[in-house]
């Protein structure tokens, strides 16, 4: 490993998260729920609130609420070229999803967010390489 | 059950060994403990190693074998992962080991390297300890996660970055007559404030730095110590673990650290203490806000007041608590998979008074380790106390 680059490694292969992401570029994403209400996300078999086995698929809401935020201008060498960028932990009911905030284009600066926005879920690429992410657009820019 | 002691610690100078092997770290580590213990290698009957990333830094899976030659040991050997928890996991098996009586005399430690390795293959080996779909792969870095932490707390409870720059300081302090540590700098609340963003609100002097080192400890039983007349006057008295969900966004709260909670209250239950008897602590400060969700999680600040712990000065050196009298993560440094045996090699030093900073703790009696793996989906804290 030593002398690989780790931006060249590939991602492991997850049939079951590739399609929830392409739920999300459709426009249809979701979480799973158990009869309790817990939310969790693919691949998910048990829920590991209440270990309930009773998994439906529950559409998410488009938008979500920030919950918490980061700019992070030190990056893995997957998101060289991504830095700055805002991370941000977002509140959708039933679960939280993890992406990078996008504005929609603008390059450099990392998008201006806060705890307490609103912002719209979409599936986005690296900047570095190509790859597809969660990516959070704020209300009123998507 | 039998009581646990502490005979021989040994560590490494922590901070760059860029022309030494992990194997050599170890073994100076080892080599240490068991000058410090008198016990004989030969009555060795465990030993528990603690790593996270030799198989990226090093292309070396399979350490435990390879330690225990290092180490001069010949008996079973496992290797112990948990990210940054790795040592004090191991660390627990002994004590567990010892105390259960199935073994008399176990070495624990643990060994990372990490400098070999340019700073954005290090960034890419420590996110692994997070969860590599729904939050790597989302941009999350070590210091990304904790920054996250760091906003959801000021969002929660209030504080500032100010607060967070005079922990840095405090520890920068506390490490500079600790002749293992990293850096032997003072910093002070205004450098660190003005030193550039890694993950913002986390500037560079919130971040600890990217350490080689290797930690070992010889643990005993009471009546293998009063048989061969040791000189062990710290024993281990309580061992608690917690796991937490793995991503922080799965948590139900994104300021608070469970996991840490829980192994507080069985560490408190085993050794029959309470916070409030603890004198002196060692806390994994990997960040600065990491300090902070420590002392609310072993119970010694309420939510919301640790925050202000170190500028009020209760956790300085000449405060009522001490915290990370080694210098901590921040300043001793974090070589990942040896820092939770690295953390009771320091307490027991402290309260044997042969710490440079033991006289600043001259009467203390009970001391607390807190350990923690990823962002706290792992947590080990052990109780150390005076037993004789």
């Amino acid at each position: 490993m030593s002398d690989a680059d780790p931006a060249d490694a590939s991602p492991a292969t997850d049939r079951d998260y590739a399609e929830w992401l392409d739920a999300f570029a459709d426009g249809g994403g979701f979480a799973l729920v158990c009869p309790d209400g817990h939310g969790s996300l693919p691949p998910r078999r048990v829920c590991a609130e209440c270990g309930s086995t009773d998994l439906s698929r529950e559409p998410l809401d488009e938008m979500g609420t920030v919950e918490t935020y980061s700019v992070v201008h030190v990056p893995s060498p997957r998101f060289a070229d991504d830095a700055p960028y805002a991370t941000a932990v977002v509140d959708f009911g039933p679960t939280r999803l993890t992406g990078i905030v996008r504005d929609g284009g603008a390059d450099g600066d990392a998008p201006a967010v806060e705890i307490g926005d609103a912002v719209a879920v979409d599936v986005g690429e690296r900047v570095t390489d190509g790859e597809r992410l969660v990516v959070f657009r704020p209300a009123g820019e998507s | 059950m039998s009581e646990v002691r502490v005979a021989g610690v040994g560590l490494t100078p922590f901070g760059s060994h860029p022309e030494r092997t992990g194997r050599d770290l170890f073994a100076e580590a080892a080599l240490r403990a068991f000058e410090d213990a008198a016990v004989s290698r030969a009555d060795v009957k465990e030993l528990n190693y603690g790593n996270f990333m030799g198989a990226l830094a090093e292309h070396q899976g399979h350490q435990a074998p390879l330690m225990a030659e290092a180490a001069g040991v010949r008996c079973p050997a496992t290797r112990y992962e948990s990210a940054c928890a790795s040592a004090g996991v191991a660390v627990r098996e002994a004590v567990r080991t010892v105390a259960a009586g199935d073994a008399d005399v176990v070495l624990a430690g643990g060994m990372e390297r990490m400098t070999n390795l340019p700073t954005d293959e290090v960034t890419e080996g420590l996110a692994i300890a997070a969860d590599d779909l729904f939050e790597v792969r989302a941009g999350v870095t070590f210091p990304g996660a904790y920054a996250l932490m760091a906003n959801a707390y000021f969002d929660a409870y209030g504080g500032s970055r100010e607060d967070l720059a005079h922990i840095a300081s405090k520890n920068h302090a506390n490490a500079m007559p600790n002749e293992y540590a990293q850096y032997h700098r003072e910093v002070s609340v205004a450098e660190a404030m003005d030193a550039p963003p890694v993950a913002e609100p986390l500037h560079l002097y919130d971040a600890c730095p990217i350490t080689d080192g290797a930690s070992a400890l010889v643990l005993v039983s009471e009546e293998y110590a009063a048989e061969h007349d040791l000189d062990a006057p710290v024993a281990v008295t309580g061992t608690g673990q917690g796991t937490d969900r793995m991503a922080l966004g799965d948590r139900e709260h994104l300021a608070r650290t469970p996991a840490a909670d829980d192994a507080a209250d069985a560490a408190y239950a085993d050794a029959g203490v309470e916070a409030a008897d603890v004198d002196v602590a060692e806390v994994h400060d990997c960040f600065t806000i990491a300090e902070v969700l420590a002392l609310e999680s072993l119970g010694l600040f309420e939510p919301g007041e640790g925050i202000s712990a170190a500028r009020e000065g209760i956790t300085t050196a000449d405060g009522d608590l001490p915290v990370n009298l080694s210098g901590g993560l921040k300043a001793k440094g974090h070589p990942v998979g040896a820092t939770g045996g690295s953390q009771i090699a320091e307490l027991t030093r402290l309260l044997r008074g042969d710490h440079p900073n033991s006289d600043r703790v001259p009467d203390a009696e009970v001391g607390v380790a807190h350990n923690a793996g990823g962002t706290v989906a792992s947590a080990v804290v052990h109780v150390l106390e005076v037993a004789e």
